[in-house]
């Protein structure tokens, strides 16, 4: 069809693609160099390492509902908080957030074809797989402990083949972070469909390049410091051991440089799935656009220079304190304009209380909470006081659950019935919502309490005085767990099963809603033309036969 | 509504052609992955020139580095850079003979490099382990020169496809521009390298 259609067109030197009518399911399974293939790919594999990296959460919950060790070893223990962090980060929210939904939408919504290198696409899929078969074969050598961040010299006396083998996983995912960056940069620069500006661009596409263009210069910089923790477990070497000159401050430094960036990677793309499903799901054009897509960039540019907020205890000089305090702060700045923005575009909208909406509007209350708790860690003085306490545990879950994960269970909503062709039902969407939503506060808001009166993160033994918040802690993430289980089961079933979606179900403006459900391969049997801005809801237009 | 689709049958279709035939992005492409390779360099940079503060001596008594050899190998592959250069010119006029000449020459020159370089290790008479400087040395000239080897890798790689009649030709030779890019970018790394390590013992 589509390929009919183009065959005549298609004189130049690139040869028309050949493909299917429409993929098979083994198809999925293999090195596909489809946008759409690849994004269901990533959302599929990220969202299985999601429900590990949850399962290890749990068994850490289960062994602190007690303040003795007595359910896990205590390495095992160490080897799972460890991989719990790396698993969520480098596994489930990058991947997913920015691997899954920006391969999938972004050609969609800029009216291309495909990446601009398809090739490179399916490679960086597949990077990922051996980055995930790696952190998990290291439990077969007592599984790296050393902590996601792995400071030594705690990485360098643990499980040294495990820590190689978490080193090596995080290269891999890092060299698909790069890949990845390159194509959504090139793609959204110059693969746009001639009738779009950039002023038409849609606030997810700003903010996949933002988030491209931050991983792309931090990523490298993890490598390096990765190199050489490899290089001194394994080659002799010495340059983060202080007996013969190292310096394990340097290691932090290399470390964070990409790390903090990292919590960007990790919310920006979220910010961009809030703006599209705001304005769809309040029937309303989002307030400021323009503010909302440079203040992406901001983030992107400021997040650079923050990264010592992480280490105000690392013997870090009062001056260097006091400038990293007030860049972190900074950041707060385009971060409000985009939560007001939002308030605004929701402001007198005709809001409907869809799955969708109803996780993006959570996740506006919950970000906005570990907004506030990120103001106090980043200012040096109140940092010092609670550094290293559950109240960090606290601050990130709220960013990255009650942030990212909500995020992309909006994006998932929204845009199932584009990708399957079927929608998600609604019942078992709020029970999912429902469940989330008491299930995340119980299980993090009683932290911060832990951290404020002293209880330290990063271990399995505590105080008896911290066991009843503990166990509140606890029962909420089994909820949490118990969560998942309607969301999964409406997957599944709705996959196939669900009330069918038409082209466009949302009655949505952005290009990725101008074709079919599931799209046809290629996209757009004719490409479309842009009128109008993507959020133009409500406003003239021309209406076309 | 915005995206409609078919309202404007001819400016679809220059859509479509324009999607065919879109514009060759490689280049750039292999640009925008050269900053991101550019900065793990300038990670090792910034540690190198961190250790060098901190350390009382630097390098330490025993580690000193050879001047003369590295000089050479530096002219060397600075030459080298402008060589491969009539390459990408004598394509671009359509002289695949040209290409390959320039190509070999700048293949031979960086082979030259690399034994220099292997040369200089075997000789050095302390290695890797040695103290924290041999340990940026070692790290930081063999992480330059395995760049170094995939270039090579990537200008044998331009010399065996240009065997076939018409794979090159003035309007058509993205692979060697981006081997001419790569081989530009492992030059300059070198510079800043031959700089840090080797010019500053003089300082």
């Amino acid at each position: 069809m589509a390929q009919a259609n183009l065959t005549d067109r298609g004189a130049g030197n690139f040869s028309v693609h050949h493909h299917p009518e429409k993929w098979k399911w083994y198809d999925y399974f293999t090195f596909n160099v489809d946008h759409k293939v690849i994004g269901i790919q990533y959302l599929v594999t990220s969202f299985a390492f999601y429900l590990i990296g949850g399962l290890m959460a749990l068994a850490m919950r289960a062994e602190l509902a007690t303040p003795n060790s007595d359910l896990l070893d205590p390495n095992l223990y160490n080897a799972f908080l460890t991989n719990h962090g790396t698993i969520m980060i480098f596994l489930w929210i990058v991947p997913g957030a920015i691997g899954g939904f920006g391969n999938y939408l972004v050609p969609l919504m800029i009216g291309a074809r495909d990446m601009a290198f398809p090739k490179l696409n399916a490679l960086a899929f597949w990077v990922t797989i051996p980055a995930g078969a790696l952190l998990l074969g290291s439990f077969f050598f007592g599984g790296a402990q050393a902590g996601w961040t792995s400071y030594p010299p705690l990485s360098l006396i643990t499980a040294n083949t495990a820590q190689s083998m978490w080193i090596l996983a995080i290269v891999f995912a890092g060299t698909s972070s790069i890949l990845g960056a390159v194509n959504f940069i090139i793609t959204i620069w110059k693969m746009r469909v001639p009738s779009m500006d950039w002023d038409q661009l849609p606030l997810f596409c700003w903010a996949i390049l933002a988030t491209s263009i931050l991983a792309l210069f931090s990523t490298p910089v993890l490598a390096a410091g990765l190199v050489l923790l490899l290089f001194d477990i394994n080659f002799g070497t010495s340059f983060f051991k202080p007996d013969a000159g190292g310096d394990v401050v340097m290691y932090q430094h290399l470390f964070w440089f990409y790390s903090h960036p990292a919590v960007y990677l990790m919310i920006l793309p979220i910010f961009g799935i809030m703006s599209e499903v705001i304005p769809v799901h309040a029937r309303k054009p989002i307030f400021g656009y323009k503010a909302i897509a440079y203040s992406s960039l901001t983030i992107c540019l400021v997040g650079l220079f923050v990264w010592v907020h992480h280490m105000f205890t690392s013997g870090t000089p009062p001056w260097m304190r006091m400038f990293f305090t007030v860049s972190t702060l900074i950041v707060a700045v385009p971060t409000g304009v985009k939560i007001f923005s939002w308030v605004a575009t929701l402001w007198g909208g005709k809001i409907r209380y869809t799955s969708a909406m109803l996780f993006a509007i959570g996740l506006l209350v919950m970000f906005v909470l570990g907004g506030l708790s990120g103001v106090t860690l980043g200012t040096a003085p109140v940092d010092i006081h609670v550094h290293d306490t559950y109240y960090v545990v606290a601050h990130f879950h709220y960013v990255l659950f009650g942030g990212s994960v909500f995020g992309i269970y909006a994006g998932f909503y929204h845009w199932f019935p584009k990708i399957t062709g079927h929608y998600l039902n609604e019942g078992l969407g709020k029970l999912h919502f429902v469940l989330t939503f008491i299930g995340t506060n119980l299980t993090f808001l009683p932290m911060h309490q832990l951290g404020l009166q002293g209880m330290p993160r990063r271990v399995a033994m505590y105080d008896p005085q911290f066991q009843t918040i503990n166990q509140i802690c606890t029962f909420g993430a089994f909820l949490l767990g118990v969560s998942v289980l309607p969301f999964l089961i409406n997957a599944i079933w709705s996959w196939s099963r669900g009330a069918k979606a038409g082209g466009n179900p949302w009655d949505a403006k952005t290009l990725e809603w101008t074709t079919d459900s599931p799209p046809a391969i290629e996209n757009w049997e004719v490409l479309p033309v842009v009128t109008q801005g993507p959020y133009a809801y409500g406003e003239e237009h021309l209406t076309v036969e | 509504m915005q995206g409609t689709v078919d309202s404007n049958s001819q400016s679809a279709g220059d859509a479509a052609i324009a999607h065919e035939e879109h514009q060759d992005l490689r280049v750039l492409g292999l640009l925008i992955f050269l900053c991101s390779e550019f900065l793990m360099f300038a990670g090792f940079f910034v540690l190198f020139l961190v250790y060098r503060a901190e350390a009382a001596a630097w390098p330490p008594e025993g580690t000193e580095v050879e001047l003369l050899l590295p000089a050479i190998n530096t002219v060397i592959l600075v030459s080298s850079s402008f060589v491969i250069h009539y390459g990408d010119v004598a394509i671009k006029k359509g002289d695949v003979g040209g290409l390959r000449k320039w190509y070999l020459i700048t293949a031979a020159m960086g082979a030259v490099f690399l034994c220099g370089q292997i040369y200089e290790y075997a000789t050095l008479g302390y290695g890797l382990t040695t103290n924290l400087f041999s340990n940026c040395f070692y790290l930081m000239t063999g992480f330059h020169g395995l760049h170094v080897f995939i270039g090579l890798l990537l200008i044998l790689g331009v010399l065996w496809r240009s065997r076939r009649e018409g794979h090159y030709g003035a309007e058509k030779h993205t692979g060697v521009e981006m081997a001419e890019i790569y081989w530009h970018f492992v030059d300059i790394v070198w510079i800043v390298l031959f700089s840090l390590i080797y010019l500053l013992t003089l300082i």
